[in-house]
């Protein structure tokens, strides 16, 4: 039972990953495959963020001279932050691929476009 | 989006406290959170409303699409720039140290230039996006 | 003072004219620009090999941080190997471009296609030079992000899918990639990449570092295309722009190849690795299926660029395959195949390129007779898929012969076989196209191909002579990788 619940963190992100890894894998929609794969970025960021997290910490912001006692871990988020960029960037790029794949084939159906591809 | 007067007024009366808080968040980021990320896509989100309620068109009008792909360059360049400039002042690469007489004032002067820099480039790149997707098919 | 630089220009000038590209507008100066950051940074690559061989490896501090708290870009006889192989290609691709450009990409976006493969450059180099783990990513996304552009930007709507692919794919592997990172920084609470190698021993035996090692063998093997999860890779080769195709094939795969051998050796330690159990011999039966696999795959391709593509992830398995020795002679044998096989598929996929700007196709039936019609791109294909069989003379002789010198040393002498009976499958292969260049009339409904203009010709016959030069005079690749090998196995050096 402590396994379960002191770990609880881990749990999000497991099933985060999995769902967000499932729909990638599992939809033949292109935009719904973009939409997984934000959930399964989104996962990272919260194993990254929960691992920086110390209970009761604060921000560690020097005022006066002097900072908090117990500070979170101030790098997780930082890289986070360059990762969220990077996702920002994956799905606007794959957005657009969406976007002019559907002018170029009519549709955002995996199987139809695979279909369309059949080598004559 | 004409004809809904409470939207247009929300949104004339908005926008500039959110350009505004954009910049306090770009420029109050080196002594609490914020920082160029946050504010570029803040100034970004006052841009993009803008085109919302008042059209694509006249959005454009206002920043015409080959200027804000320059934008994007600039902001780059002024990253890459500072740190160059340390490089040449005898610095390491992105060392603000080097920038000032005083290290201190030089990393201040440094991480404010860069964010700025960052700031810019975000800002550009949010707003070249929802142009470029909006502007598609039309 | 220049010199001591020399590290954070290697990535700092391809990020700068990159943009500088984007104001320019016009494609023809972009081009320049490409071409001069192109050479500089190859100048700066030998520079700094130069420098590693006499005085050993090179630290420089990002920012002026010290460090473990810093991020440090860190040359070793390693990367610094592995920078030159990338800015030497893209030295030889960058002039060759301009031509395959104006025929294959709509005008207005010339300079954007310039800003994007100075990027991808940037992210490669970056990612081979950096000491810090997070780093890594950040560079590998920048130069994926570029590479999906760029793939995009191919002529066929097949482009188009082929990026979205290896987008989906490539993400994938890079958040994989992630996690593992993530996992590491958890336990050793450091990211520096000496820093972990020197933390990890004592947490070397948990879980979480296990986890974190396969997610990254997972991840790193998603972008190398280790077989089975090379599914990205042929469209993406077989689509994407000729000058495209060249730059990535010839240097991404080996980037990450590249990743893995740090992250592996350095990281995680070679005695780590060989204990977590059945990886090496894992690797070595993923490495020779996936090397007859996409031989087997590539002897049915008509497309022949696509053909070489699948040739390109059967190489990928005799790199993987030397990795797996867990050897000297296996890794020297894995690493001088990095530079081997840039130099053949950089001069095969430049020879297609120059028959696709004259045919507007390198499809099989499209390319009978032209033997006649453009000798010299012909020939050129020829001799590098000669290389590529592993002719004695030629760079794919040396690679393979240090392999099958491994394989006997643990004396597993199938293995050794194995090595010398998929060599034929290349056989089939180049033969094939052989047979309709040379020996087939040219279809009567195509017009007359003449020789590729000398701008491509040019380049494509550098690389292809080097493929001669470096397989007959091996003092300095050989030595170089030995020399690597023995440090990534820390047996001095």
């Amino acid at each position: 039972m402590e396994f379960l619940v002191g770990h609880y963190n881990y749990w999000i992100f497991v099933f985060l990953m999995m769902l967000g890894f499932y729909v990638v894998v599992a939809r033949g929609n292109l935009v719904k495959k973009i939409v997984g794969l934000n959930i399964f970025q989104a996962s990272v960021f919260l194993l990254y963020i929960s691992i920086g997290k110390v209970l009761g910490g604060t921000a560690p912001i020097i005022v006066d001279g002097g900072g908090p006692a117990t500070y979170s871990n101030p790098l997780p988020h930082v890289l986070i932050l360059t990762a969220i960029v990077v996702g920002v960037a994956t799905t606007a790029l794959g957005l657009s691929l969406v976007v002019r794949i559907n002018e170029a084939y009519g549709t955002i159906e995996e199987d139809e476009i695979s279909g369309m591809d059949k080598e004559p | 989006m004409r004809h809904h007067v409470i939207l247009r007024v929300i949104a004339k009366l908005g926008i500039p406290f959110i350009v505004l808080f954009a910049l306090y968040v770009q420029f109050h980021g080196d002594f609490g959170p914020g920082g160029g990320f946050q504010a570029g896509v803040i100034f970004g989100a006052a841009f993009i409303l803008y085109a919302l309620i008042f059209g694509l068109d006249n959005a454009l009008e206002a920043a015409p699409m080959n200027v804000v792909v320059a934008f994007i360059a600039i902001g780059l360049l002024l990253f890459a720039g500072v740190g160059v400039a340390a490089l040449l002042l005898g610095g390491n690469y992105l060392d603000y140290g080097a920038l000032a007489d005083d290290p201190v004032a030089g990393q201040h002067l440094g991480i404010l230039l860069v964010e700025l820099g960052v700031g810019i480039t975000v800002a550009a790149v949010m707003i070249a996006v929802f142009f470029t997707f909006a502007d598609r098919g039309r | 003072m220049i010199a001591a630089h020399y590290a954070a220009l290697q990535v700092v000038a391809p990020l700068i004219a990159a943009p500088l590209c984007v104001l320019l507008r016009r494609g023809a100066l972009a081009w320049l620009v490409t071409v001069a950051v192109s050479w500089i940074a190859l100048a700066i690559a030998i520079q700094l090999l130069v420098q590693v061989m006499a005085t050993g490896p090179v630290s420089y501090e990002l920012g002026g941080w010290a460090a473990p708290w810093g991020i440090e870009y860190r040359v070793d006889s390693v990367n610094a190997f592995v920078l030159l192989i990338v800015s030497g290609i893209s030295a030889v691709a960058a002039p060759y471009a301009h031509h395959t450009v104006v025929r294959e990409i709509p005008e207005d976006r010339h300079y954007l296609f310039y800003s994007a493969y100075l990027l991808c450059l940037t992210g490669l180099l970056g990612i081979t030079i950096t000491g810090d783990a997070f780093n890594v990513f950040v560079f590998l996304e920048i130069s994926s992000l570029s590479s999906y552009a760029l793939i995009s930007l191919g002529g066929e709507r097949k482009a188009l899918t082929a990026a979205y692919q290896y987008l989906v794919m490539g993400t994938i592997g890079a958040t994989f990639f992630l996690i593992g990172v993530g996992l590491i920084y958890a336990m050793t609470g450091t990211l520096n990449m000496a820093d972990i190698a020197a933390r990890l021993d004592p947490v070397e035996h948990t879980r979480t570092v296990l986890a974190a090692f396969a997610f990254i063998i997972v991840g790193l093997g998603l972008k190398l295309a280790l077989f089975p999860l090379h599914l990205w890779l042929p469209n993406a080769y077989a689509y994407a722009p000729s000058a495209v195709t060249v730059l990535l094939a010839a240097t991404a795969t080996k980037v990450a190849v590249y990743t893995m051998l740090r992250f592996v050796f350095t990281l995680f330690g070679a005695d780590f690795a060989l204990d977590v159990t059945f990886f090496a011999e894992f690797l070595i039966a993923l490495a020779l299926v996936g090397v007859f696999a996409a031989s087997i795959t590539a002897v049915f391709q008509n497309n022949v660029k696509r053909m070489l593509a699948y040739s390109s992830v059967a190489q990928v398995g005799y790199m993987m395959l030397g990795v797996g020795f867990f050897s000297v002679t296996g890794l020297t044998g894995g690493i001088v195949h990095l530079f081997n096989h840039a130099l053949m598929k950089g001069a095969l996929f430049m020879a297609l390129g120059a028959v696709f700007y004259r045919l507007g196709s390198v499809r099989i039936e499209h390319m009978r007779g032209l033997g006649r019609q453009m000798p010299l791109t012909m020939f050129a294909f020829v001799l590098g898929g000669l290389s590529l069989i592993g002719l004695p003379l030629t760079v794919g002789f040396i690679s393979k012969w240090y392999l099958i010198l491994a394989a006997l040393e643990r004396g597993w002498w199938p293995i050794a076989g194995l090595i010398l009976l998929s060599s034929l499958l290349a056989v089939a292969y180049v033969w094939r196209v052989v047979e309709a260049a040379y020996f087939r009339d040219p279809p009567p409904d195509r017009p007359r191909a003449t020789e590729a203009p000398l701008a491509l010709l040019v380049p494509t016959w550098i690389l292809t002579l080097a493929n001669f030069y470096f397989g007959i005079d091996t003092s300095v690749t050989v030595g170089v990788a030995a020399d690597a090998a023995r440090a990534l196995l820390g047996e001095g050096g």
